[in-house]
Order: C-alpha cells, then structure tokens, then sequence
C-alpha cells in the first residue's frame, strides 16, 4: 500500500492539505461574523426616535427623568448656587476631570443633562439622596455625584455621560440631536 | 471490527484524563481512527451531510428566536423585521427555511442508500429504527416550524393537519382542541407550536447520538453489503472519511447556497406571505414538497379515517422493515429482481409526490364519455320531444360535459397501492424467489479484483 | 446511472411546486428587469420613480405597513437623500399626544412606518365598495409570478369577454384569478405622475416604475443578499475543488 514519494510530491501534498484546513478554518471565522453581528441593534432599534422634554414645569432645584433610548435621563434645573459649587471645584482634583463648562451649554448653564446610569454598574442614582456633594448618590455601591454629575466618590470611574441635545425653543429640548447650529446630524436624528 | 484500534495516552495529561473522563479515548476510537470500510461511495457522505444541516437548523433557529415573536398579532411582523431590520437576519431566516428543504433532500437520499444497500438488515435493526424516529421526528419539527410566521399557508396547514386527529373516533374533536387550546387554531396554538418546534430539535440530536452509537457497534455497512473480515477492509474515519464528506459537504453547500442567495423563496409557497386570516382559505393549499408523497396517500383514499390511517402506516411500516425482508444478501448490487423492485418504488415515490401537488381533478387521461349519463339525459331530451339535429346537439353537449377521466386522485390510489405492495408484498417475497449473485469474499479481494476503482457494487459515475 | 437518477430525483422534487398553477388565470409574460440574474441589482431612479407612482396613485387605497419613511434612505433601496427622506415624512400627519393627553397630530419622522391610507380595515372596506385593498408591502412574494405578474396585472385591464358576465362595480383583468377585480385601472393614462428625471411618464413607464419599487418593498435586502451570495458561491466552488484535489490525494495510496 505505502509508496515511496519524492521530495516535490511530498510539498505539493503538504501544500494541498494545508489550504484545505486554511479554507476550513477561513471559511468558519466568515460565517461568525453575521451570527454575531446579528445580535447588534437593528435598524429599527438605530432608528428610534429622539426624546422631547419640556422644561417649563420644572423649578429650579428640581430633577425629572425622562427616557431616551430605552435608558432614564436626569435633566436638572439647577440652582444658582449648584452652578456656582460645580464650577468652583478644582478640575485636577477629580476622578475623571471634566470642567462643569464642557458638560452643560453655554448660556443654559441652568440645564444639566446626563444619562441616569452609573458608570459603575449602571443602577440608577436616587434622586431623594444627593450625597455628600450635592448631585446624586448611587445605592447600589455608593457612589457620590456632584451638581455637575461629575464622579466625586465612590466606585464609579467616571462622570455621568451627557448626551447630545437640542434646545428647539427656551423651554423645549430634544435629546439625541447635536446642538444648534451644528448642522451635523447624529444616527438618531 | 469496530474493536481492533485501541486508544493509548501519550502523555501525563492525557492519561490523568483517560482514568477519570475518557472523552478523548471516546473520540479518538469513535471518530478520528473508527475503522470505516474503505468502499464507501459518495451516497455514504449523506449522513455527515445531514449532520451538518442539523447544526445549520438549530444555530439558525436559536438566533431566529432572538428576533422572533410567538403572537398571532405579532409573529409576521417580527419575521418581516428579522428580514427588514436585524443585522444578516434575511440571511438567518433564509438559511432555516431553506435549510429544512434540504436537510429533507438530503434524508431522503440517505433513506433510499440504506433501502438499496439493506443498512436496515440484521444486525442493524436498531440504528435503522432510530432513523426512522429521527425522520418522524423531522416531520413534526418542520410542520411546527412552518406555522411560526403566521402567513395563509401556516395557518390553514396547522389547520388541515391537526385536523387528521378528529379522524379518531369518539375522542377525535377532544384531541383536536387539547392540540388547539382553543375552538381553532390560534394563538395558544402559536405559542405551543412555538415551544415545540424549539424542543424537538435537541430531541432530534439526541436520538441522533443514539443512531451514531447504533451504528459503531456493528460499523458501517457498505456498498457490497458484506461484513468487514479485517484492518484491510478499513481505514482511519479521518482522513478519510471527514476529507471524503467534507467535500461532498461543499458540493451540497453549493446548492444550498444557491437557493439562499439568488432563489430564496423557491421552495416555499406565495401564499405564507399574506398574513393569516381565518376567514378566507387559499386557493389551492399544499403541504411544502416533502409532504407532498404522504399528502397524496392520504387524499387517495376516499374515507376520513382509513385517509389519516393510511398515511401514518406508510411511514410507521418503514418500522417493520427489517423483518419484511427475507432475503439474506444485504446489497442490491447482488439482488437483480430487487434491484429493479427499487427503482420502481423510486418512480412512485416520486410520481406520489407529483400526484400531491395536483389539484385531486387534475385530468391525466381523457377516457371518453360518461354513457349512462349521456343516455339518460338523451332520453330526457326525447321524453321533451325534442328529435332530428336538435337531439343530436343535445347528445354533443353531454358527451363533452360528461367525460370520464384518469385523474391525479386515480392515479394517486394506483401508486398507493404500489407503494404499500411493494413493502408488504415485494420485499418479503423477492428475498425467497430471487437467486442472489455470488458475493466477493471480503471487500478488500473485491477492491483489487477490480484495480482499486470500480466495482460492482459501485453504480457508474458515482466514483470520483 | 445512479448519477442521472439523483438528478431525476431532485429536479422532480424541485418542480413540485411549479406544479401548482394559479388556477384559471392568465400566465404572466415574463419581463426583463433589472434585477434579474445572479448580478441583478435595482436601478436607482426606477426605484425613485416607482415611489412617486406609488405615492400619487397606489397610496390612496393601499398601504404599506411594514415600511418606514427611513426606508427610503436605505442603502439598496430608492437612496433619496437624507432631507429628501425628511420632508417627505413631514408631508404626513401621524397619530400623537398633545400635552393634555388629547389625540393629535405631529408631522412624520424618518422613523415612522408609512402612513396608510385608512384608519382601520372596516374604514378601507368602507371606501372600496366592500373590497378590501391588500397592503402592499411584500405583494410581489405573496403573489406567484412576483414582479411579472404585477405588471401583467396592472397593464392587463381590458373590455370584457361578450359572454362574461361582470359583477357590479367588477373590471376585467384576464391575469387576475377569476378574471373579475374590483380595482378599477390605476394606471388608466398617461402623465399621471411628473417624473423629475425628464423620464417620459407613459402608461407601461408608469407600470414598470412601480412594480421595481414594490419588488424593492417585498425585498429590501436584494441587492445585500446578491453580492454576499456571488463571493460566498466562489469561495464554496473554491473550497470544494480544494477538497476534491485533497480527496485524491489522500485516497490515491489506497485501493478502494
């Protein structure tokens, strides 16, 4: 049955079988790739519209929720003295440094904006409780948010996100729409 | 035979392994070096072949669950989304309706090597009989799993078949709404169907297991039908064998491929497209093609119950087989008056299928005209005093209107009976009437009697 | 012979359901389109025009409920631009909520679904003498002969045979089962559109337009499936000549 073989037949051999497993192998890493892309949000999902909330009922000092995305959103009115605590603090000195004027829109420095969960583990900080700095406490692993929803204490590693958002009139804005008059449109819009 | 390789550890991890969960002793004797017969033609690469379409079916079926809806408000939209809006979920969805069509191609294949080799001969009853569970169990999986769109042709064929069982008598309209959950088919309905058709695939695997066991207790059977003698009637099942089915596998997928990509809804029916409705029946319903043969048994017999009990026994005969037959040789290759027993229960199978994808009217063969009625209405005419060419008219009008025919329904009671006859009454008498050829002693002697590349076992252009 | 016996046996069963003929109707003539064939894609502007005939005439009585407006900005699709897909949704009016919790209503967003032409089915039932106009977003699969057939249909209206009789308020159609339709001629003249591309809006344009445009609706992966399904056949064809050459020579040391 075993017949000797030369050298050239020997790699032609080799050479045959070893891009046969390459297919195998090439052909299976291909069909992953749309049974996991499938589990990413569809196109419906991408679509979802934009939130809009209505800020004339809301007094100073108050905090609503609201949803966008499937996901709560604080929007805050925010007193005199919480802008003025926010951004008085030192920038170096925070966990994830971030001034109080990057996360808010010039001229509406009364509206805070930030997504409800924690960065930690994504509970939803109380409202009832602000914690030692004024802002938000997380009850799951007591993290301490500021009045700028900047981390100040706690697990978390980083301040609340702020989302992108639109004033359409001085008491309306729409969440998941880049600022006027950036003309740039985002997937939500 | 299946005995003589033995596994030994080569190393310290591997040995600890082996004395405590010998699960790569298992697969090193049962897969990598399983001694297989080593005259296996291609129509041997369709039980890989299926294996693989079982993978395709249930990894495409869990990602559809991801998407899909079980509610008959709810469950055609959610397919249209899968096709619409999730990511490659057109592919997902096309990949499982077509995947059945030809996981079904593909059984069929398999059932007829093993009817044309005797796979299903002693001493391999058992892994015969799982295979025919695992077919059964096919059958349901795929009648569950076309209801789940919730189009015209899920809803009235859930409909039809679960209607079969009113056929019982006495308890048949209880069994009906026990199925149901309801006075019809509707949403309870859905739902059930929906958590079966999930179930019974892992059912399927798992009496899968069984008929690979079933089958490496005695090995492979073989195009000539006779027992491994020894190592050189055998080589390693990889290289192979996974080499051999691999490619086959890809021939295979080549079609498949075609079918998803650029003729994805050939093989359904236009009709699941239209949402479901209760109030209007479609036209013309069928079952999807591989029902078509056990649709056209049961429409062939004119009462209800013999209908549905028909058509069951063509199936559950298939259990008996092994004891049907008489005759001691395995492979048709030896059996000349079985051999063309065969191809005709090919033709029927087939022409069974033709038969039940016709309307039950569909006229084969005109056969002239009705007489008797003919005559009566001619006498009719004469008792109105009507004479001369008017009678004649009237004589014309009713031999056309009146005619005779061979329909699909008498052509489908004519295979129904060959299709039984040739269980009940060929298999068992061939085996005693027919003189066999002589066989080979051992496969390897045939192998190089024949210069290692054709036999008479192996069919014309079936070697590569 | 075994060989030829297969290929019997799959083509028989893959022409079962060819078999199944639609009834007493008129077999479409088979047209070419754009997207036939494995390379077939769909023509832009076809698709564009197709939604404006779709628009203007088909949308007063049939919906589409399983598009939205986004759709239309779809990659594969009529590819309208992002502000044309806007505006157009803002040309309708969609159910919402005032601040009271009072029904109103609000312009369309790209993410709505089409609106359709009646609030529910007894509303279309309502206004089509009876009829109920089917909605029309996958009317090309749910249909045998697909696109042919709903250009037959739509370009097939004609005076009826003299020893048919119609039913009131019923048009001929020899490609409509039956041959009686309660809808009446949509596309009954010319210039029933203005095309923007200068495209001359005749009658069969009109027709064809919006037949591409519905065989887009039905299917809005197409052109995605065809060109994932030319690479993936030429690996398969590939892999499997691979294979075969891998076969040989494993087996060609062993008598068999």
């Amino acid at each position: 049955m075993a017949h000797a073989h030369d050298d050239a037949d020997v790699t032609r051999r080799d050479f045959i079988y070893v891009a046969a497993s390459g297919m195998t192998a090439a052909g299976a890493v291909a069909t992953a790739i749309p049974f996991i892309d499938q589990m990413n949000p569809a196109r419906d999902t991408l679509a979802l519209a934009t939130t809009e909330v209505d800020l004339a009922s809301v007094t100073p000092g108050q905090s609503i929720t609201v949803m966008w995305r499937k996901k709560p959103v604080f929007v805050r009115r925010r007193t005199p003295e919480e802008i003025k605590a926010a951004q008085d603090v030192p920038v170096d000195a925070l966990p994830d440094p971030q001034a109080d004027s990057a996360r808010v829109q010039s001229g509406k420095e009364e509206w805070l904006v930030v997504l409800a969960n924690c960065t930690h583990l994504g509970c939803v900080p109380d409202k009832g409780n602000k914690g030692e700095f004024g802002g938000w406490l997380c009850p799951c692993h007591g993290s301490h948010y500021d009045t700028s929803g900047r981390i100040r204490k706690g697990p978390a590693p980083l301040n609340l996100a702020v989302p992108e958002f639109r004033f359409i009139s001085d008491t309306k804005i729409v969440i998941g729409e880049a600022p006027a008059p950036a003309a740039t449109t985002t997937e939500g819009a | 035979m299946a005995g003589d390789y033995k596994y030994k550890p080569t190393n310290g991890f591997t040995r600890w392994l082996d004395s405590r969960l010998p699960i790569w002793r298992m697969v090193d004797e049962q897969v990598l070096n399983f001694p297989t017969p080593k005259n296996l033609n291609y129509w041997y690469t369709f039980g890989g072949i299926l294996t693989l379409m079982l993978g395709v079916q249930i990894i495409t079926g869990i990602v559809l669950a991801m998407h899909y809806t079980p509610h008959e408000k709810l469950a055609f939209d959610s397919v249209e989304r899968i096709m619409r809006d999730v990511n490659y979920g057109w592919m997902m969805r096309y990949l499982h309706s077509n995947g059945a069509s030809m996981f079904f191609i593909a059984v069929y294949i398999h059932m007829f090597r093993g009817l044309y080799y005797g796979s299903y001969k002693a001493p391999r009853e058992v892994l015969w009989i799982l295979g025919v569970i695992i077919y059964l169990l096919m059958m349901a999986t795929a009648f569950l799993g076309y209801t789940l769109p919730w189009g015209q042709m899920s809803f009235w064929g859930a409909t039809v078949i679960t209607n079969f069982f009113s056929a019982i008598p006495f308890v048949g309209e209880a069994i009906t709404q026990w199925l149901w959950g309801s006075f019809a088919v509707d949403n309870s309905t859905l739902q059930r169907f929906f958590s079966l058709h999930y179930l019974l695939p892992f059912v399927i695997a798992g009496v899968v297991i069984l008929h690979i066991w079933a089958l490496h207790v005695p090995g492979n059977n073989n195009p000539l039908g006779i027992d491994v003698r020894g190592p050189q009637d055998t080589v390693a099942f990889h290289p192979y064998y996974t080499v051999k089915d691999g490619f086959a596998i890809a021939v295979f997928l080549l079609l498949f491929f075609y079918f998803v990509f650029f003729n994805p809804n050939y093989l359904g029916h236009t009709d699941n497209y239209i949402p479901a409705n209760p109030l209007v029946t479609p036209a013309h319903i069928v079952p999807e093609w591989y029902f078509l043969p056990f649709y056209a048994i049961l429409r062939s017999v004119p009462d209800k119950l013999m209908g549905v009990i028909l058509m069951f026994g063509s199936i559950f005969v298939l259990f008996f087989l092994p004891w049907l037959d008489t005759s001691r040789v395995r492979s048709a290759a030896f059996r000349p008056i079985y051999r063309q027993a065969f191809w005709i229960f090919v033709v029927v199978c087939l022409g069974l299928g033709w038969v039940g994808a016709q309307t039950t009217d569909y006229k084969i063969f005109d056969l002239g005209p009705k007489t008797d009625v003919v005559e009566q209405i001619v006498e009719k005419a004469k008792a109105d005093n009507v004479t001369g060419q008017a009678l004649e008219a009237v004589r014309t009008q009713a031999e056309e209107q009146n005619r005779r025919a061979f329909d699909a329904t008498d052509l489908g009671r004519i295979l129904t009976i060959l299709y039984f006859a040739f269980f009940l009454i060929a298999i068992p008498l061939i085996g005693v009437v027919e003189t066999p050829k002589a066989l080979p002693r051992s496969i390897s002697e045939a192998v190089l009697a024949h210069g290692g590349s054709s036999q008479p076992a192996r069919p014309q252009g079936a070697h590569a | 012979m075994r060989l030829l016996a297969l290929a019997t046996l799959s083509l028989s069963l893959l022409a079962a359901p060819l078999a199944v003929a639609a009834g007493d109707a008129k077999h479409p003539e088979h047209q070419h389109w754009h997207w036939d064939g494995v390379f077939g894609q769909f023509d832009r502007g076809q698709l564009q025009r197709g939604f404006l005939v779709y628009k203007t005439v088909c949308a007063a009585c049939h919906g589409m409920n399983l598009l939205s407006y986004r759709n239309l900005g779809d990659e594969g699709g009529p590819e309208f631009p992002e502000d044309a897909v806007k505006a157009i949704a803002a040309g309708y009016q969609v159910p919402s909520l005032d601040e009271d919790g009072q029904p109103a209503e609000r312009p369309a967003t790209p993410a709505d679904r089409f609106k359709g032409p009646h609030p529910n089915e007894i509303a279309a039932r309502a206004a089509n003498n009876g009829a109920l106009p089917p909605d029309l977003s996958v009317i090309v699969k749910a249909r045998h002969g697909g696109a042919d057939y709903i250009y037959a249909l739509l370009t097939g209206y004609k005076d009826a045979p003299a020893d048919m009789t119609m039913g009131a308020g019923m048009h001929y159609n020899p490609y409509f089962a039956g041959g009686q339709i309660a809808m009446a001629a949509p596309i009954a003249s010319d210039d029933l559109v203005e095309y923007a591309d200068g495209t001359k809006a005749t009658k069969d344009q009109m027709a064809r337009d919006v037949t591409a445009f519905l065989t887009w609706a039905s299917e809005p992966r197409l052109e995605e499936r065809k060109k994932l399904g030319v690479k993936v056949m030429a690996f398969t064809f590939v892999f499997a000549l691979v294979l075969f050459m891998a076969y040989r020579r494993l087996w060609r040391d062993v008598p068999h």
